[in-house]
């Protein structure tokens, strides 16, 4: 049986997939009985799934315009 | 009667027509450029500020890096993956920029003793999550709340976590791109989504639509 400690080191393997089969399974085992670890293994991929969607990044407006204007009037295309 | 052939995953799809437009920039139609990049521009500004820390210097480098990425795009290899390729440029060009600007100076330095600790970092913050309505993520409080913690990442952390988590490159091209091993990158993308994790979690955790009067009255989970 997995202790926190160690589902704590390997969340990010998890997540990924990245996790020796067998680990995976003692890691779930653990996850159905351990609430914090649950919150951390949640709140992590809600994480990642906030930071993964590009509208929440802000770029300065009229960068893109700027970006190709540049572009042509550089390379002349 | 004859076989249908499946149709091809999206993914390759995409890949063929990429490799598609560059062969046809490299062979003269240079204007088709602007569309070879288009669905890159963004990412490209955002690696080069997580380097540069400001805007007009991240926009210049992103500028100089597609006009490099243009000058060399005939040496990309076959099989290589452009948004690798251009995301190294990118890198390099703020890099550089960087340590032109002594940038790297006013940093703080990486405490390195704690890169063999195990985990290196204890969470602390365990209110649960609610789900996070996507819409929300245009919403300036929640674009704040996350730059706010990006930028309180360790550099190295921060340029870890921006190829990987944001911008979805692998880890063995994160690894390329930044000039570290996969353990490497393994080990600070973890530390680097603990600490957003940790960071975001006053913002996302219990009552979070309490802070964010522009959802107030609703509940979309």
């Amino acid at each position: 049986m997995v202790t926190c400690a160690q589902v704590l080191k390997e969340l990010s393997n998890y997540i990924d997939e990245d996790i020796d089969p067998r680990l995976r399974a003692e890691i779930e085992e653990h996850l159905r009985g351990c609430h914090r670890c649950s919150i951390l293994l949640d709140s992590t991929r809600k994480t990642l799934r906030i930071v993964g969607d590009d509208r929440v990044f802000e770029v300065p407006a009229g960068y893109s315009e700027r970006l190709h204007q540049f572009l042509t009037n550089k390379l002349g295309i | 009667m004859a076989a249908t052939n499946p149709l091809p995953p999206l993914n390759n799809a995409v890949e063929r027509d990429e490799s598609d437009l560059i062969k046809c920039v490299c062979g003269g139609q240079k204007e088709l450029f602007h569309e070879l990049i288009r669905p890159y521009e963004r990412g490209i500004y955002l690696a080069a500020f997580s380097i540069l820390h400001n805007q007009a210097d991240a926009e210049e480098a992103a500028q100089e890096a597609l006009l490099k990425a243009f000058a060399h795009l005939h040496e990309l290899r076959s099989g290589e993956k452009f948004k690798s390729w251009l995301f190294l440029i990118a890198v390099n060009e703020a890099r550089m920029r960087r340590r032109k600007n002594h940038q790297h100076l006013f940093e703080p330095i990486d405490d390195e003793a704690s890169e063999s600790e195990e985990g290196g970092f204890m969470p602390r913050q365990f209110a649960d999550w609610h789900d996070v309505p996507s819409e929300a993520f245009e919403k300036k409080e929640i674009r704040i709340a996350v730059q706010k913690a990006l930028d309180g990442l360790p550099p190295k952390y921060r340029e870890v976590f921006i190829l990987r988590d944001v911008q979805h490159l692998s880890v063995a091209e994160t690894g390329r791109v930044l000039g570290l091993s996969t353990p490497a990158v393994k080990t600070q993308l973890h530390r680097a989504r603990l600490q957003m994790r940790e960071q975001l979690a006053p913002v996302f955790g219990k009552r979070w639509s309490d802070r964010l009067p522009f959802i107030k009255g609703r509940k979309p989970w």
